[in-house]
């Protein structure tokens, strides 16, 4: 039997892989209570990884969806709102299996992108990892769903701050920069700080779906999934990841509230919106 | 199925196709999308009905029932879904052989956990050992619809509390007023019209709802994902069919499935609405009754 301090020295970051702690993960009889706490809690890497990378790019991309989707130009708004559609009306899990097994079709030596007089070559190899092509998948997931509600905050813009913003002649970037913007983010927040939450939670499907986990290198869910299957009792591991996600869930909403703060700061405090936890986990 | 199928690697294209989608494994797949719509069909009305119990909890005077309904309520929301999807069926089934143990084998003397394995004496396994494959295939699915039904349920909760309480006061009281009781007015004045603020909430459960049923692939059983990865990985000139890795195929159909469902429930959601907003005081009750003016 290994001492508490033992696991913890083996397994919190057993999840980067086998070189960073105990080559193999604790078996059958050998599971002790530290194991299975610190196995677990070095997963929450990945989930912090992936939620954190797909907010940070999701983030950008949905605010051009959103954009496209409200404009008046159907070259952009019609693709905007069918990549919107196809996201938010299909399973997450689904999405995972499709990209994965489109992304091993992919030439592994690579695709050649003529561009003249250089030739690119963009690696395909890495999309198959759940790190690069699970990330991708999630990314675009999150795009389509931060993209509805910024969209429906761009259309509850007042229409006094547009007119005002027209009335001292800014132009349409500078509009869009001082004015369109703050406003869609602060109407957005609260429940982009739910998406948040939901894009977290979600995480947990990546190595359960198709994208393998090499090395035995999971996040947190997979390794609770593991002790599960391996102790065959579930009272153990699965409360335990469930007071980690909470845990996560509540620095989430630490963060999320404080942008809030700094977004609502301008408003007298009966006007602020405040941020409700509203969970509906499943995408 | 055709009788032109009997040697497929001389047919022409169109001929092979035919011969492949209509084989064996192929309908086994097709009744997989069938499970997913009973799946559908049997988990919203469970999950219905477990969210109107646990809304009116939520509701009661009585604290013990109240403190119940809350409870219930937020544990379900508050852990992530997927992890009940996977503890409830798992620990559901080891509840029910650890009181079935106790009932059949009172004088069992070890412990049932040893290690890591669960052991109950032989009378007390659920289903019966050597039962027929159908009994454990329905077993399985009876154990994802309790799942389901409880993580949902709780989500319906919520919404059908919030409805009732949407309900416009002065119906209530005009009800007391007429001497009703409690119970008398919630059933004939507050059910029938709280289904239009529900409705909106419960199309959102709806989606999710249908978003879910992949999940039971989680759960072992043969769904429309397994099919889906079993047909469409390669299959060398071993087979009948030979072909190349097909699966992005295969899941670009169930993506297509999944669209058009959510698609099909977004519009009979709405015409739902519209019929349910007829004579009610909202403003869309009330653009009806002018437009029939």
């Amino acid at each position: 039997m290994r001492t508490c301090l033992e696991s913890f020295e083996g397994y919190i970051l057993r999840a980067l892989g086998r070189d960073f702690g105990e080559r193999l993960l604790p078996r059958n009889l050998d599971i002790t209570l530290c194991d299975q706490m610190f196995l677990i809690a070095s997963g929450l890497i990945w989930n912090v990884y992936f939620a954190g990378v797909a907010i940070l790019f999701g983030f950008f991309l949905a605010i051009g969806m959103a954009v496209a989707k409200f404009s008046q130009n159907k070259w952009l708004n019609i693709p905007a709102s069918v990549f919107i559609f196809v996201f938010r009306g299909s399973p997450l899990f689904i999405q995972f299996f499709f990209f994965y097994s489109a992304f091993v079709l992919l030439p592994r030596s690579g695709i050649d992108i003529p561009l003249g007089f250089v030739t690119l070559t963009l690696d395909t190899s890495a999309l198959t990892t759940a790190q690069v092509g699970g990330l991708i998948v999630l990314i675009l997931n999150t795009t389509a769903y931060s993209a509805e509600l910024f969209h429906g905050a761009l259309r509850s813009i007042p229409k006094g701050d547009l007119e005002a913003a027209d009335a001292y002649g800014m132009n349409a970037l500078t509009k869009f920069r001082r004015v369109v913007f703050p406003s869609m983010l602060r109407l957005a927040w609260p429940s982009y700080t739910n998406e948040a939450i939901f894009l977290t939670h979600s995480t947990t499907l990546v190595f359960l779906s198709a994208f393998p986990a090499r090395q035995q290198s999971g996040e947190a869910f997979y390794y609770a999934r593991y002790f599960v299957d391996q102790t065959f009792n579930p009272f153990v591991a699965y409360p335990i990841v469930a007071a980690y996600f909470i845990l996560l869930t509540l620095a989430i909403i630490g963060l999320y509230g404080l942008v809030n703060r700094r977004l609502n700061r301008h408003l007298p405090k009966e006007r602020r919106q405040r941020i409700r936890f509203r969970p509906q986990y499943i995408r | 199925m055709f009788s032109f199928c009997t040697d497929p690697s001389v047919l022409p294209d169109w001929q092979w196709f035919a011969c492949y989608f209509t084989n064996a494994t192929h309908f086994q797949f097709y009744r997989a999308f069938g499970v997913v719509i009973v799946l559908l069909a049997v988990t919203a009305p469970v999950a219905l009905a477990v969210g109107m119990l646990g809304a009116m909890a939520l509701r009661s005077r009585i604290w013990p029932l109240n403190w119940l309904g809350k409870g219930y309520v937020n544990i379900v929301r508050g852990v992530p879904d997927l992890v009940f999807f996977l503890f409830v069926p798992i620990a559901l089934g080891q509840g029910i052989e650890w009181v079935m143990h106790h009932i059949q084998c009172p004088d069992w003397d070890q412990p049932i956990r040893q290690g890591n394995d669960f052991i109950v004496c032989r009378d007390a396994k659920v289903p019966p050992l050597n039962s027929a494959r159908w009994v454990y295939d329905l077993y399985a699915f009876a154990m994802a619809v309790t799942a389901f039904a409880l993580v949902f349920g709780a989500f319906v909760a919520n919404t059908l509390h919030g409805a009732m309480q949407a309900v416009p006061k002065a119906q209530v009281e005009a009800a007391e007023a007429y001497g009703m009781t409690r119970a008398q007015a919630f059933r004939r004045i507050v059910l029938p019209q709280m289904w239009v603020y529900a409705i909106p909430g419960l199309s959102n459960i709806w989606q999710i709802l249908v978003k879910a049923t992949p999940l039971l692939f989680l759960l072992g059983i043969q769904d429309i994902v397994y099919w889906a990865r079993e047909l469409g990985g390669q299959k060398t000139s071993l087979f009948t069919y030979p072909h190349d890795d097909w699966r992005m195929w295969y899941f670009l159909a169930l993506l297509c499935f999944y669209l058009f469902l959510t698609w099909v429930s977004e519009f009979a959601f709405g015409r739902l609405n519209e019929r349910l907003s007829r004579g009610q005081a909202t403003a869309a009750g009330e653009r009806q009754r002018k437009a029939a003016a």
